[in-house]
């Protein structure tokens, strides 16, 4: 999924512009039919080929060519029809050099459905397209035609002895001398044009359902593409849970135990000197008596960072103006949450608003910061502003990549949008339901 | 001296029972939970209330709402709050109304039961107790806002200890100054805050507030 936020600067096309281009456009679809039938030739001459073995190394690259033209018809039906179809194909995996890694892909590519309903459309589509998508382009050429031959063209080929239909008007020795006959001609030939230029938005319609049942996925390979993204998600969230238990661990072992042990000694040490030296043994208790302090001073901090109080008793809203409160910068903070979302979400979001806030903190050089919360259409959608300097990337050590895995998990993207010179914007959107407020477990 | 007590951790309930009694605390109600928190400070008034943030039966910040509503219905009730954890929010809160009486504190500085029970004093006496931690935590953000950026690194010093309940006295030995000395340094926070002429112990809490507020 590409969380890049790209601005286009297009203005919205009117009705008028719509007519007029779609002619051109499907006729555009229409030229698209020629390397589709290169492309077919080939696919199926390899096909016919598998059984002597070429064709198991020549299908492979030939699909992904037919895989390229499928994308700009996406693409092209996307942009002109208004029907955006998805990708149908499912996950490619990694393979062996060789003969063996050569053959596991020839399978792999043979056995998804979208190859086949793709070899489907190459065969099929040349003829489809012309009597839908480039219908309106032929009807206006053919009403042009018809002007042509009233302005004259009927008088040259009934001239030379010829005769020709355009419509029901035969074109035939005396054409020229009836009125009638040429009158109807350039009304015919308005007719064809006027129906062209209307029925073309709607053709190109037709066209991208059409695009859309053959070359958008089947509910098969959604739920494949759909499995795949869980099983990706899901060993993220496993590997963060990992290294999440390991840094606990660590910071139990080096803080809070190691604390234990010095003041064990301490303790045995001021057991012997309590006759011998009290003096001694009054100092090393004050000793004790500080470590204790800072290993209780230590197990706070871990837990606020397992899972801070604040978010704990009051929810996101909350613990994010909390999180404002401690930071260096200026953040000011608008939260408009009438329940809560799951603790797990709610964790989630909390900790990816953290690390936004210690990123701008960080890099950005802003001297504010503003974070806006809310709930909308099933989303919790958090948006972290700053007037830095902008510039920043999804990669190049911001972690914002680490943040989009680990939201990713809640099927929550992030967006960001950060030109340079600024403002970074930050965009979260989670998928949660909120429950009603002060209800929560004990 | 009448207390009432919220703690949901029986021993330490019954530690903090006796060692308020034993300082000649009387007291009133100790409670496990919430609402019978919120009922008791209403029906008992006590002199000062001694209440943990984290309170059945919903195990979240319930001591904290039960204080500040009790606060709403009887304006100024002194209220200590202990936590395991400090957070500048709930600090803001509870001082939000600029009535003083307040104290917020850790835990654990129950074991110096010297300075715990005189904490408790001071809040019964409409001032303000703030944990180090609080205040340390503030510290850690700088010194950039105005108008707190015109103070001397010597008024803030005696800020921070204003801010924690110390009265002029306290922080004349813990500064190892003259009490003189530390009155002086008062009236310029004072006047740097542009906090008029009133009663000095709700000037010291509106001080604190003015330095919890920067932000």
């Amino acid at each position: 999924m590409d969380a890049e936020v790209v601005i286009k600067e297009t203005l919205p096309e009117t009705r008028l512009q719509r007519h007029a281009r779609a002619p051109w456009r499907g006729f555009c679809l229409g030229l698209l039919g020629w390397p589709a039938m290169f492309v077919s030739t080939a696919v199926v001459t390899a096909l016919s080929l598998v059984g002597v073995g070429i064709g198991i190394l020549l299908l492979p690259p030939l699909l992904m060519v037919t895989r390229s033209l499928m994308d700009t018809y996406r693409r092209l039906i996307g942009k002109w029809s208004g029907i955006q179809i998805d990708r149908p194909y499912l996950p490619e995996g990694e393979y062996k050099p060789g003969i063996g890694g050569q053959t596991q892909r020839f399978v792999k590519l043979v056995s998804d459905p979208a190859t086949w309903r793709e070899l489907l459309w190459l065969m099929l589509d040349p003829i489809v397209v012309f009597f839908t998508a480039s219908l309106p382009f032929y009807l206006v050429l053919y009403g042009l035609y018809g002007w042509v031959l009233s302005a004259g063209l009927g008088k040259v080929i009934t001239d030379h002895g010829g005769n020709d239909w355009y419509g029901f008007v035969h074109i035939q020795h005396g054409y020229w001398e009836d009125p009638a006959k040429i009158v109807t001609t350039v009304l015919l030939g308005a007719a064809f044009i006027v129906i062209g230029l209307l029925s073309g938005p709607a053709l190109l319609r037709v066209y991208g359902l059409w695009g859309n049942s053959l070359l958008g996925p089947t509910e098969s390979s959604r739920l494949a593409l759909r499995v795949q993204h869980l099983t990706e998600t899901r060993s993220d969230a496993v590997d963060a849970s990992a290294a999440e238990l390991r840094r606990i661990e660590r910071d139990l072992h080096d803080g809070a135990q190691a604390r234990l042990v010095a003041m064990g000694m301490s303790l045995g040490a001021i057991e012997h000197l309590l006759d011998k030296d009290p003096e001694k043994a009054r100092l090393l208790l004050a000793e004790a008596r500080q470590s204790s302090a800072k290993a209780l001073h230590e197990l706070r901090d871990l837990v606020r960072g397992i899972h801070p109080p604040v978010l704990a008793d009051r929810g996101v809203g909350d613990a994010v103006k909390a999180l404002a409160l401690d930071h260096p910068l200026p953040v000011e903070v608008n939260a408009e949450l009438p329940g809560r979302p799951q603790p797990p979400v709610e964790s989630a979001a909390y900790f990816a608003v953290s690390e936004i806030l210690t990123n701008a903190a960080k890099h950005s050089g802003a001297r504010r910061i503003w974070v806006d919360m809310r709930h909308e259409d099933g989303m919790l959608r958090i948006t972290v502003t700053d007037d830095g300097q902008g510039g920043a990337s999804l990669d190049g050590g911001t972690g914002l990549r680490g943040i989009e895995r680990r939201i990713g998990t809640f099927d929550g993207v992030l967006a960001l949008n950060s030109p340079l010179g600024g403002p970074t914007i930050v965009t979260l959107e989670l998928p949660c339901a909120l429950s009603s407020p002060r209800i929560s477990p004990s | 001296m009448r207390v009432v007590l919220a703690e949901d951790l029986a021993l330490l309930r019954e530690g903090l029972v006796s060692l308020l009694e034993s300082h000649d605390f009387e007291i009133a109600a100790a409670v496990d939970n919430g609402p019978s928190l919120l009922k008791a400070l209403i029906d008992h008034r006590p002199d000062v209330a001694v209440v943990d943030v984290r309170l059945p039966p919903s195990f979240t910040d319930e001591g904290l709402q039960a204080a500040l509503e009790a606060r709403r219905q009887v304006p100024g009730l002194p209220v200590l709050v202990l936590s395991q954890y400090v957070e500048q929010l709930y600090a803001r809160e509870l001082l939000a109304d600029g009535t003083g009486g307040i104290g917020y504190l850790l835990k654990d500085r129950v074991f110096d039961a010297d300075q715990f029970i005189d904490a408790v004093r001071r809040v019964a006496g409409g001032g303000t107790a703030m944990d180090p931690e609080v205040i340390s935590r503030l510290l850690a953000r700088g010194t950039r806002d105005e108008p707190l950026g015109h103070l001397t690194p010597r008024e803030k010093e005696v800020m921070e200890l204003m801010a924690q309940g110390r009265s002029n006295a306290a922080i004349a030995q813990a500064l190892v100054v003259t009490e003189r000395a530390v009155t002086k340094h008062t009236a310029n926070i004072f006047a740097k805050l542009n906090l008029a002429v009133s009663d000095d112990d709700n000037r010291r809490v509106l001080a604190v507030l003015a330095y919890l507020n920067r932000a």
